[in-house]
């Protein structure tokens, strides 16, 4: 158990590391710093300054050994177009995108499963085939269409909830929330929608092939030659055996409902650091996005360390690695 | 009244361009206590037949005609949830392969507790005790510890008997038995076996034992019902049809299965439902370049033959388990003979086969031919020549071939990586080659798929010939076949050895097969040679306790009849 | 059963009839679903591929645009010109019907680009992971892995992004679309690494592979002509899957405006350019090329569905 953990912490660890490089060359090699930062009237004194000051008259490795130390403790540099610290500008928007990923990674995953349950066990069923057919919508239907034809319906023509904004926050200690208030409740409801909608069918399709396909493991024909009921065939032995691969996946899903933010975000103009990244990239504003790189996989090698420890949990033959007799 | 009746059931399968009857008016029955033997070669129907009694028969498989009787009241027709409460509390199923028989995820105890109360209801207490008592009843030692293990846990073997431990739950009445030791070594088979016979007499349960194998059949059964393409062409009790025959299908049936105690020259051909296809050896031999067999050389020298295979990978050295397959093993192959290799699963007899074959690099040792040694051969000319001297035949028809390439591509790939021949004259050859395995040169057009097992097993030798080796390697090459084809293709490579002078290589589990192939036999057990003796020696007198326990545990097939057999003269 | 050789008794048939016959053509001529898609995807392509002789006009022609022609509802003559369009025009009197034929063209041409370099760097990469094993496959897997945790539109943008902080800008909109290409097959060749890999790792051990190593076939031939003609059936339906998602993420990335410039929009950015006049009013400005990608993207996922079904005979 120990060393299984502590082998994924290691790879874990690994995988920053290589990200940390990539986030690292985007800032050294893309674009000059020293361009960005100091207007057309310069000095070549101006510029040997600043070149020490930042650290760029330094060996290689000695510069990303400096840029781990800075990320570690929070410190990105400064923004290139707001020239205010990264780390504050993420810290302000940061609570914005985490409530929505949250209430909308829920509602994916809650309804993925049943859904894909529910179409696996009712597989010649009138209502499973219509749903597999909407899912297969939901799936060629881009985010943002799903989104502005949410806006189009309940905003502009039936005027019943906000199109943009997260309207009232509350801030509790540095945290601005928006689930007390009804109006952040109110503005919440569309942008989580359409940020789980596609993921909620990528899972439920999952859900489905994957049960479909331990439904035709011999040991469920050997269940039913028992006779034990459907009910137990289905939600005890094949549910049990789909969760396997079908954590790891949803793990990936729970991913991309990050980087899908950015999305959602620019389609409802919802102040998180999606939109922030997105900005980011369209005025090459790099210590922004070497940050969102670094936040990000932070946020994925945690979710992945989570799965493997649900694996373990479920999986007995990961965890008993003895030999048969 | 019997126990289990069937009268007049077929059961067909509608495909879109056939209704396949796979199943054709059928009568059976079985009496309590009474293990009844269902025989018959692939696609005979015979576990159809087995399905249609449980209520399982796959889509779009379904009862077309007939009823089936369980004590007298009819279960054919009954809906599901009826069915349901038949199934395992009255009649109960082992299946072929106990490793994915079992959910892996459940330990032994959840299993047989969900199976008990599902048709017992009853306490937790209960449930538990009595899942004890069957984990103890059906030879499992140290039940209490077991029971909370997963099945991953457990060896073949014993997994079958957590299998028949959940079949016997509810003290069902008929068990259907689906070829439940095929998938076993021959010493676990005879102990599973032992253990279905007793639980029959003891529980007077009518079990129905489905398989393929004769001498199954001989020792365990007390009646036989012989299948031929989904019709019953004979049944009675055990030792009537097995020792006198009186169809004609059962007798060339039971003439092609292979006999530890008498070796025959050739093996009878089945002539039963179609024209038997020649082998042109002559052919064949008119063309083959002479060889000078000098048999007091020897083709091969093995020594200390090692393979390892990583256990447990690790980035650090130290970190890493290693299984030797093969363990510093020794022999020579003298030429013009047929060296046999037996052993059971994991022994390391395919690992060895596969180190000579230059597959799998070498890890210890040396191979020598004729005198050259090969074992560690980098130079590629080098190894091509070696290449071409030596062929394989490997175990699996439906694997061995690409399924992508043309029958003639196949078995012209070796002619053209060796660049023996070019353009027309590779044609030539290679519709000769179809034409002496007896498949006729209009074969080479066609995919591998549009051929039977046997006759795939037939392209597979005329490509392992094509490059006119000297050294054939038989891996299993006919523990995939049914009964009857094994004995053609055993033929054909006596032939190939006789009329070619052809030295083999012949690794097999099967110690009837060994005996009538072989002329010394290397016996072979956790990757080293336990024995080593002239075939007849070995047979009427092992030296090791393996050896003789191999021999003691094999079917005995005293009791087959002996009819048109005769002994090598 | 004795081996016996089938005598043929019909005359041999010709390949069509041979395939016509075949289980495969079988159940797409029995599938409408499958039918439908595949026409409604041809007809796209073909409007596409011959926008230029379709369209009414030339929307990238300044001469033949009139900006009095703006706004003009579809099918409804334009309050100055006179001029009927049949899905209306934008803002720029452009004609939304030939914007939508140009700008499926550059859609199709980014998502099928895109595919096929994914596919052809997938397959290779998976192949020799799978034949040689070891260090090799831990590298390719492990770059894959960590590739496969961030998500692909993810990857497009920073690749994206990089590229545009590389270029000068006076080429950005004339490399836009080929960053495009290499940004959606970066980010999706994992797909078909992952399962090229795992069906070669099947095949590679099944007894063919061995014979051919015994005959001495060096690693290339067994790999492209043994492994990979086996192994092309998944690879068929990952492209066709991987065709929707790449039509969809070009056209996420373009609507987020890091993808097909202005100069040259794709059905992405004509989405983008219409979102703003929804609220107005416009609708149609919108609409058109927004059913045009989702009946784009739905046909090809509604084959890729069937194609699944189809090559994986124990589904039905």
């Amino acid at each position: 158990m120990f060393a299984y953990i502590v082998r994924r912490m290691f790879q874990s660890v690994i995988v920053l590391l290589v990200v940390g490089l990539v986030a690292f060359s985007m800032f050294r090699f893309v674009g000059d710093p020293i361009d960005n930062m100091l207007g057309q009237e310069r000095t070549q004194a101006d510029i040997d300054r600043l070149r020490s000051e930042l650290g760029l008259d330094q060996p290689f490795p000695v510069q990303y050994f400096k840029f781990l130390q800075g990320a570690v403790q929070g410190n990105f540099g400064v923004s290139y177009r707001q020239g205010r610290p990264v780390s504050t500008i993420i810290a302000e928007r940061a609570p914005a995108t985490l409530e929505l990923a949250f209430v909308s990674g829920v509602l994916a995953i809650t309804l993925g499963i049943a859904l894909g349950v529910f179409t696996a066990i009712r597989r010649q069923g009138v209502a499973a085939n219509v749903i597999m057919t909407v899912s297969l919508i939901g799936v060629s239907l881009p985010t943002f269409l799903i989104g502005i034809l949410l806006i189009y319906i309940f905003s502009v023509e039936l005027d019943l909830l906000p199109s943009f904004g997260r309207g009232e926050t509350v801030m509790i200690g540095n945290w601005s929330t928006g689930f007390l208030t009804t109006s952040g409740l109110k503005a919440l409801i569309l942008p989580a929608i359409t940020l789980g909608l596609y993921q909620m069918t990528l899972i439920m399709r999952l859900v489905r092939s994957e049960m479909l396909e331990v439904m035709r493991a011999d040991y469920v024909r050997f269940a039913r030659a028992r006779g034990l009921s459907d009910r137990v065939i289905n939600f005890r032995h094949a549910l049990k055996n789909t969760l396997v691969p079908v954590i790891t996946i949803t793990g990936l899903q729970l991913g991309s409902i990050i980087a899908f933010a950015i999305i959602t975000e620019t389609v409802f103009q919802w102040p998180g650091v999606g939109l922030l990244f997105i900005n980011a990239i369209q005025f090459v504003d790099i210590p922004v996005m070497a940050a969102y790189l670094m936040l990000i996989s932070v946020m994925f090698v945690t979710i992945n360390l989570i799965v493997d420890l649900l694996y373990y949990a479920i999986d007995p033959r990961l965890r008993v690695d003895a030999r048969a007799t | 009244m019997s126990l289990l009746t069937i009268n007049d059931l077929t059961v067909e399968f509608p495909t879109r361009r056939q209704l396949f009857t796979a199943v054709d008016h059928v009568d059976l029955s079985v009496e309590p206590g009474e293990i009844h033997g269902l025989v018959g070669e692939s696609g005979a129907g015979k576990s159809t037949i087995g399905a249609a009694i449980m209520g399982l028969l796959d889509r779009p498989g379904r009862i077309a005609s007939g009823t089936i009787k369980l004590s007298g009241e009819q279960i054919s027709g009954l809906d599901a949830e009826a069915m349901r409460g038949l199934r395992g509390k009255k009649i109960s199923m082992i299946f072929q392969d106990p490793l994915t028989s079992l959910n892996p995820l459940f330990t032994v105890r959840e299993q047989l507790v969900e199976t008990i109360q599902a048709h017992l209801g009853g306490s937790d207490a209960e449930a538990n005790k009595r899942a004890r008592d069957l984990i103890d009843r059906v030879g499992i030692p140290d039940p209490d510890t077991r029971l909370d293990q997963y099945p991953h846990q457990f060896s073949g073997g014993m997994r079958q008997r957590v299998v028949i431990a959940l079949a016997l739950c509810t003290e069902p009445d008929v068990i259907i038995a689906d070829e439940p030791t095929t998938a076993l070594d021959v010493s676990v088979q005879a102990q599973i076996l032992d253990l279905i016979k007793e639980l029959a007499t003891e529980r007077q349960v009518g079990v129905i034992l489905i398989t393929h194998d004769m001498g199954v059949i001989a020792d365990t059964t007390d009646k036989v019902t012989v299948m031929y393409a989904g019709k019953v062409v004979e049944t009675g009790p055990t030792s009537q049809v097995m020792g006198r025959p009186s169809h004609e299908y059962t007798k060339s049936l039971i003439a092609a299965v292979p006999r530890p105690t008498l070796k025959l020259h050739r093996f009878p051909q089945i002539s039963y439902g179609g024209r038997e296809t020649r082998f042109a050896i002559e052919d064949m031999a008119r063309h083959w370049p002479k060889v000078d067999n000098d048999t007091s050389k020897p083709v091969f020298e093995i020594r200390d033959l090692t393979k390892k295979f990583l256990q447990r990978k690790g980035l650090l050295p130290w970190d890493r388990t290693y299984f030797t397959a093969v363990d510093q093993v020794s022999f020579d192959i003298r030429a013009g003979e047929v060296f046999g290799v037996v052993g059971e699963s994991g022994s390391g007899k395919s690992t060895v086969a596969r180190m000579i074959a230059g597959l799998y690099p070498v890890d210890g040792g040396t191979i020598t031919f004729e005198g050259q040694v090969v074992s560690d051969l980098k130079n590629r000319a080098a190894l091509d020549a070696y290449r071409k001297n030596i062929q394989m035949i490997f175990q699996d028809p439906y694997s061995s071939l690409n399924p992508r390439m043309r029958v003639d591509d196949i078995v012209a790939e070796p002619i053209r990586h060796h660049r023996l021949m070019d353009g027309a004259d590779i044609k030539r050859r290679v519709d000769e080659l179809l034409d002496q395995v007896g498949l006729g040169h209009e074969a080479g057009l066609k995919y591998p798929h549009e051929f039977s097992g046997g006759q795939r097993q037939r392209i597979s030798i005329a490509r392992a010939l094509a490059t006119q080796p000297r050294f054939l390697i038989c891996d299993e090459p006919t523990s995939a076949l049914d009964v009857s084809i094994q004995a053609q293709i055993l033929n054909i490579l006596k032939d190939l050895q006789e009329h070619l002078g052809l030295t083999l290589l012949f690794i097999s589990h099967d110690l009837p097969v060994v005996r009538q192939m072989c002329d010394r036999v290397a016996v072979m057990k956790q990757g080293k040679v336990v024995e080593l003796q002239e075939t007849n020696s070995l047979f009427a007198n092992p030296q090791t306790e393996y050896a003789s326990e191999l021999l003691r545990l094999m079917p005995r097939l005293d009791d087959l009849s002996t009819e048109g057999l005769s002994a090598e003269g | 059963m004795t081996d016996t050789i089938e005598t043929p008794t019909a005359a041999p048939k010709s390949r069509f009839a041979k395939f016509w016959d075949s289980d495969f053509a079988w159940s797409f001529r029995h599938s409408p679903v499958a039918i439908i898609a595949s026409l409604v995807v041809i007809v796209l392509a073909l409007a596409a591929i011959f926008a230029p002789l379709i369209a009414p006009y030339n929307p990238f022609d300044p001469a033949t645009l009139n900006l009095m022609n703006g706004f003009t509802p579809p099918r409804t003559p334009n309050a100055f010109t006179q001029e009927t369009f049949l899905m209306g025009t934008d803002d720029q009197g452009r004609d939304v019907f030939s914007t939508i034929l140009y700008g499926m063209r550059i859609s199709l041409f980014v998502g099928v680009s895109a595919v096929l370099l994914a596919m052809i760097i997938g397959v290779i990469l998976g192949l020799m992971a799978a034949y040689f094993g070891g260090w090799t496959e831990t590298i390719i897997m492990r770059i894959a892995d960590v590739q496969l945790t961030f998500p692909a539109i993810l990857v497009a943008m920073l690749i994206f992004g990089i590229a545009k902080g590389v270029t000068p800008p006076e080429y950005r909109n004339e490399m836009a679309i080929y960053v495009l290409i290499i940004a959606i097959a970066l980010s999706d060749w994992v797909q078909f690494a992952r399962v090229v890999r795992g069906a070669a790792l099947v095949e590679k051990n099944k007894e063919y592979v061995q014979a051919a190593r015994l005959i001495g076939r060096g690693s290339i031939p067994i790999m492209f002509r043994h492994i990979l003609p086996n192994v092309l059936s998944p690879v068929l339906v990952i492209a066709t899957i991987s065709l929707a998602l790449a039509i969809i993420a070009e056209a996420t990335l373009s609507f987020l405006g890091v993808g097909a410039p202005p100069t040259q929009p794709s059905l992405g950015t004509l989405i983008r350019i219409g979102q703003g006049f929804l609220f107005s009013g416009e609708w149609w400005i919108l609409f058109f090329p927004a059913c045009t990608l989702l009946a784009l993207a739905l046909s090809v996922n509604l084959l890729g569905d069937w194609l699944r079904d189809a090559l994986n005979p124990k589904l039905r």
